[in-house]
């Protein structure tokens, strides 16, 4: 297993520096003068030079870069243009609610979605079949930001009204409880939920018509043993692969999620950045997201490892 | 003897899409009713945003302040937004920037990643290597991440979230025909056009292209879906189009402020995004079911 690790470190090294260079030249290709365009149209001829050395602009490109890397690995992030703190706690303050509601989101689009995606698969063209995919469909076809706003409506007005309640069923912005996770989990998981459901449904018919399932089933193994320990086991990869990948969606997703409910994450912060026009915040929020998708994917090789040895040693 | 061989091999792949094949693929296609379903679907989307000027009630753009967030009601079949413009009418013109969304957006990623996936599977080696690298990058960002990094270099407005979009898709389209090209170039027929002397140009564009077609039809079906959510979304975060373009996603961010006494603003821009790219998913998985039946009920 260590020689598969280190492989599969080995292999994230070039995407990473990759990322970090795209993210780092992105913000020099803004049409102008980057230091005018970084401390706007109306900044003193001051500020705007303080901008240029800050960023190092005068001096060559890859010096520059050089250096980026070396402030990242120290976890300086820059300093931010509005408020001119550091960016790091902030985002790191961020990231953390983030994570979290894109994990809560994660989990429950798993357990939804592969278990719409095992209904599915074990009564193939049936009545519950349809129905699941149905619901897979809507996931994947409903935008978020609607699916929230509707959800708010629905739970903190007119469900209580009907109720004849006072207080919504669950509050539509902020954070700090499990109710308030609950509306923005759901509506991030939504999408994920369909893709994982038709992943898990699909991986499963594959497996079904494989030798060892009739085998099993000539054994006079229940079908409950074979779907789960049998079939399930066996159509993990690729539903882990999607999970993995699912995980990266859900961290750009809430970026939406997070205008929706006022969530104070990491994608909020991004998009208020942009308005501002305070780029090291866009670029450091960016660049987080960005490393951590690419992290997520390198766990998710490793548990390819664990879950199918044949991987390991291919 | 050198021309009939070579007429042979002109013609070799073009009868995997023969008359035949496409009959047997349309029967497959009418046998699924989902499918139907996304082509009616789409096929209504299409009518509308070519006939919006002609069938909406009123000027989408005219402002009517004595009966602004005006319920459904007989005069305003979907009531009225906060400046008193008919809401059914500015959903119609929608459309019309929705499906421009869509075509663009697969243009540039057709136009940019079939030609790369293309040489990048056909000549592999480091010219693969350094594609699929660059590919590697792009998709270490999350896509709608990507589509409003890009917004915030290009800065925020229609055109430069359709070109957002349209470069989320370049990658996509470069593994796929990648991943087709690696397993097409190893074909006799290939070989055979080599052997006739045809280059490397000609073999890739007459001979490896068109097999590449389906994948690339069902990848397109997937990805305007794609396009005008992501598009949507930027609208919604105000990165699209500005607030007075009937754009779908802008059209429900305007509305959003008005969600508890005037919930039709973002319930119907909501609806009509969904139904769109419910009828293009359809459309697509109708499409792959039936161009390639190892994939059927999958």
């Amino acid at each position: 297993m260590l020689p598969y690790i280190a492989r599969r470190l080995l292999y994230a090294i070039p995407t990473l520096i990759g990322v970090t260079f795209v993210v780092f030249i992105s913000v020099r290709l803004i049409p102008g003068d980057p230091a005018v365009a970084i401390a706007g149209e109306r900044a003193t001829p001051q500020l705007i030079e303080q901008v240029r050395q800050e960023l190092g602009l005068d001096e060559p490109l890859l010096t520059q870069y050089g250096r980026f890397l070396v402030r990242l690995v120290q976890g300086d992030l820059g300093t931010s243009l509005r408020t001119r703190l550091p960016v790091a706690p902030e985002v790191w303050r961020r990231l953390g609610q983030t994570l979290l509601l894109a994990s809560a989101s994660l989990l429950l689009a798993s357990a939804v979605g592969m278990f719409l995606g095992i209904v599915s698969a074990t009564r193939p063209y049936s009545l519950w079949d349809n129905a699941g995919m149905v619901v897979a469909l809507l996931g994947v076809s409903t935008p978020v930001f609607w699916l929230g706003l509707m959800l708010i409506l629905f739970f903190s007005v007119e469900l209580p009204k009907t109720l004849g309640l006072s207080q919504p069923i669950f509050p539509p912005t902020g954070s700090g409880t499990w109710r308030h996770l609950v509306m923005p989990a759901v509506t991030l998981a939504a999408y994920s939920t369909g893709i994982i459901a038709r992943m898990t449904r699909s991986a499963m018919l594959d497996v079904v018509g494989h030798d060892y399932i009739r085998t099993a089933r000539a054994k006079g193994l229940s079908e409950r043993v074979i779907t789960y320990r049998h079939a399930l086991r066996n159509a993990l990869v690729p539903v882990i692969t999607v999970q993995g990948l699912q995980f990266g969606t859900l961290l750009g997703g809430a970026v939406l999620t997070e205008s929706v409910f006022a969530w104070p994450g990491l994608g909020r912060y991004l998009v208020d950045a942009i308005f501002l026009r305070d780029y090291p915040v866009v670029q450091a929020a960016i660049l987080v997201i960005a490393i951590g998708f690419i992290l997520i994917n390198l766990i998710v090789d490793l548990l390819y490892g664990l879950v199918d040895p044949r991987i390991r040693y291919g | 003897m050198a021309n009939d061989v070579r007429s042979f091999i002109d013609h070799a792949p073009a009868a995997a899409l023969g008359r035949g094949t496409v009959r047997a693929v349309l029967t497959r296609f009418a046998r699924r009713p989902a499918a139907l379903l996304g082509l009616l679907i789409v096929a209504l989307f299409l009518a509308i945003a070519l006939l919006a000027p002609y069938i909406s009630p009123y000027d989408a753009n005219e402002a009517d302040f004595f009966s602004a967030r005006q319920g459904p009601s007989d005069a305003h079949l979907l009531g009225t937004d906060e400046l008193g413009r008919d809401v059914l009418s500015r959903l119609l013109h929608g459309s019309r920037i929705s499906l421009r969304i869509g075509l663009i957006a697969v243009a540039i990623g057709v136009g940019a990643g079939v030609p790369l996936g293309l040489v990048a599977g056909y000549y592999g080696r480091g010219v693969d290597n350094v594609i699929m690298r660059l590919v590697d990058i792009m998709l270490s960002f999350p896509s709608i991440l990507l589509a409003i990094g890009l917004v915030a270099i290009l800065g925020p407005g229609l055109n430069n979230a359709i070109i957002a979009v349209g470069v989320v898709a370049i990658p996509v389209y470069i593994r796929l025909v990648r991943a087709s090209v690696l397993g097409i170039k190893e074909m006799e027929f290939v070989a055979a056009a080599r052997a006739a002397g045809a280059s490397d140009a000609r073999i890739m564009l007459v001979h490896v292209l068109p097999q590449c077609i389906s994948p690339i039809l069902v990848q397109s079906s997937l990805q305007i879906a794609s396009a005008i959510l992501s598009a949507a979304g930027l609208g919604f975060l105000g990165l699209g189009a500005p607030a007075d373009v009937p754009e779908w996603g802008t059209m429900l961010a305007n509305g959003r402020q008005y969600v508890f006494s005037a919930p039709h603003l973002t319930m119907f821009p909501g609806l009509a995004i969904m139904l769109v790219v419910m009828g293009f998913n359809l459309l697509g998985d109708g499409l792959r079911d039936a161009l390639d039946p190892r994939m059927r009920g999958r």
